[in-house]
């Protein structure tokens, strides 16, 4: 066997270069930070930021319509269509109204989901909730998005099974859009929910209950107040994501389009990527405007 | 910049092919349509084929610089010339030139200033499909009409294709019914024109039930029934057969648009050889049967005519010079009026725009 153990250093008469630069590591609490967060600032703003940064300077550009290359000459056209062009306002009210509904939806549902999860059941019980809850999040989203299409479409299993009762499935639209949305976000909004639940200390409602509270007052004084950053952490999810959705609208909408939709088919499709790239500043704009609106609620240190 | 002088050598090896669907067959989809195979046994130029379901994407993905060939429509291939991503083709190199029909060669679509830029491939009409299972009485015959009516008793099982270049089959129809407009070609629109055609696409919207741009996923909505009636291609048609709700299809006799598509061979390309292997193999007259009878379209080699079914080309119209006077082959929508009218027409961005406006409305 041999050793691949350095000599030590008083051997080699003085302390070598891989000491001298953990020793000063060691001494330099800043230096061994910078050191370690270096790669993978690089990798985010080389690989990512870089990436989205050049994207979004092309809002700037135009497109020649005879040769569809980009013009680089730094113009405010495309903001000027985006604002003066009434479809793109249709299109925002559309997108941001949905991604609102759903999130309200996921959160009157994850709300007494979360707690009949975190203080009704057992612990046996919970542990199988909530690896039943997460599975979803593990199956590839267009498997699900296309086992949607299957359940809405003509004479699919919403069909066979609404038919006993008369109704008829509603078909791919807004109603299927909306459904197929909640179901995809959903478990973001109930892991957060119920972590907030599970940080609620049982104390505090039996404190409430000492104090005279019934259920839906002690609900509303003192559970609602204290889970109610962790809805809003979970909002951020389901809102975003659905703001940005458009696989799951082609595929279940119809010919209902979101914002992400006409995105897609300026930057991949229509090859007029200066409009799509002026056209996605609004989604970001209005998930950075929902950040800066919910940051005093603490519910951004619950993500 | 100028074609390639030749001669043409042994091939480099590869060639990566962008393609309509069903263009490029290589026995994946199925076992006995195979002409890619073949090719790379002949010239060993492995082939990777990339297929497209619009122009603009087969636009977007040239854009890339990483195929060697494409088979562009008259929507792409003028973007594509001018853009500089395609060279000019030295027809001399192509020995199955000659035999290609007159009036497909030298056209605006794949011509500039007398330079050839591709070699034809084949031509065909976009069809007016209905379920007559569903559909019945039949549509009327005499224009596009059926997919056009607000009242249209199929509202939510019309389809449409998906894309900015579909203006020209409302321009078309307008033509037809309403001569008053002054529409003289569906590809040469003044704002006023475009705007009347954006009302009609409006008013339809109202009985869609989903928009199209993927030949596969219409197929599988009119055979589970979500869709009964709208546009198509022979391909579909075709497919269709043999399922639960094959369809019926015909060309409006007030015409219809259509496509007559180019293979192009890339401005940048490394294999250069392999692009003009393959520029002769899928001009010759027998992978053109093959591929006129898989996709259901003429081919533009007339040898072709003699290998494929008895009466095939007699059906599609192979040799029919007057029946394609009536089929407005997709083009590039320009500044100057494509059919020499003038300067004040609506130029493509325009399309894309009033296209926007369509569907997200």
């Amino acid at each position: 066997m041999t050793t691949t153990a350095p000599p030590p250093p008083s051997a080699r008469g003085g302390p070598g270069v891989v000491h001298r630069v953990s020793g000063s590591l060691f001494r330099h609490p800043r230096g061994r930070l910078g050191v370690l967060l270096t790669p993978p600032l690089l990798w985010l703003v080389v690989a990512y930021l870089a990436a989205l940064v050049a994207l979004l300077v092309t809002a700037f550009y135009t497109t020649d319509s005879l040769t569809g290359q980009i013009i680089r000459q730094p113009t405010l056209e495309n903001f000027q269509t985006i604002v003066t062009e009434p479809i793109y306002r249709i299109l925002t009210v559309r997108t941001v109204s949905v991604a609102v509904l759903v999130t309200v939806i996921d959160a009157l549902l994850a709300v007494p989901f979360g707690l009949f999860l975190s203080k009704v059941v057992s612990r046996r019980t919970q542990g199988f909730l909530v690896v039943a809850m997460l599975v979803p999040l593990w199956a590839s989203y267009l498997v699900k998005a296309y086992a949607w299409r299957t359940l809405f479409e003509d004479g699919g299993v919403l069909d066979w099974m609404l038919k006993p009762f008369g109704i008829q499935s509603p078909g791919f639209g807004m109603a299927a859009v909306v459904v197929v949305e909640c179901y995809l976000w959903f478990p973001y909004m109930v892991v957060a929910v119920f972590a907030g639940y599970e940080r609620l200390p049982n104390t505090l409602l039996e404190a409430s209950s000492d104090l005279g509270a019934k259920g839906w007052r002690t609900f509303r004084s003192v559970v609602l107040p204290m889970v109610f950053p962790a809805i809003v952490a979970g909002s951020v999810f389901t809102f975003s994501l659905t703001l940005g959705d458009y696989i799951a609208v082609s595929l279940v909408g119809g010919q209902v389009q979101f914002l992400g939709n006409v995105i897609y088919n300026y930057v991949a499709g229509s090859a007029n990527q200066p409009l799509g790239a002026a056209l996605s500043m609004i989604p970001i704009a209005l998930v950075l405007l929902y950040l800066f609106l919910i940051r005093r609620s603490g519910a951004l240190s619950e993500l | 910049m100028t074609a390639y002088a030749g001669p043409v050598g042994a091939g480099e090896g590869q060639l990566n092919v962008l393609a309509w669907p069903g263009y490029a067959e290589n026995g994946s989809n199925y076992k006995q349509y195979d002409w890619v195979t073949p090719f790379e046994t002949k010239t060993g130029c492995q082939v990777n084929v990339k297929t497209f379901g619009t122009s603009d994407e087969s636009f977007k993905l040239m854009q890339t610089g990483q195929y060697d060939v494409v088979s562009a429509s008259g929507d792409a291939s003028r973007r594509l010339i001018y853009g500089g991503y395609v060279q000019p083709v030295n027809t001399s190199l192509v020995t199955t030139y000659p035999d290609i029909f007159p009036d497909l060669k030298m056209q605006t679509y794949n011509s500039v200033d007398g330079v050839a830029y591709g070699i034809p491939h084949g031509r065909g009409a976009n069809l007016l499909a209905y379920n007559p299972k569903v559909v019945s009485p039949a549509p009327d015959t005499a224009n596009w009409g059926a997919v056009f009516d607000a009242n249209s008793p199929y509202k939510g099982k019309v389809t449409a294709y998906d894309n900015p270049i579909y203006i020209a089959d409302a321009a078309l129809y307008l033509m037809n019914t309403q001569p008053d407009l002054g529409i003289q070609n569906p590809y040469a629109l003044t704002s006023d024109q475009l705007a009347k055609a954006v009302d009609v696409l409006k008013t339809q919207k109202s009985i869609i039930g989903e928009y199209w741009s993927d030949a596969t996923k219409q197929i599988q909505s009119f055979q589970s029934g979500n869709t009964v009636m709208g546009t198509t291609w022979e391909y579909q048609v075709g497919a269709l057969a043999g399922t639960k709700n094959p369809v019926k299809a015909f060309v409006p006799t007030g015409g219809s648009t259509g496509w007559s598509d180019t293979w192009m061979v890339a401005s940048d390309t490394p294999n250069i050889n392999c692009s003009y292997l393959w520029l002769n193999w899928i001009t010759s007259p027998s992978v053109q049967a093959q591929v006129a009878q898989y996709f259901g379209e003429a081919p533009a080699n007339r040898k072709a005519c003699a290998l494929t079914a008895k009466g095939f080309c007699t059906e599609y119209h192979a040799a029919d010079v007057p029946y394609w006077k009536d089929i407005y082959f997709w083009n590039t929508p320009t500044k100057d009026c494509i059919n020499g009218t003038g300067s004040d027409c609506t130029d493509y961005n325009d399309w894309v725009q009033a296209w926007a406006e369509v569907r997200g409305s």
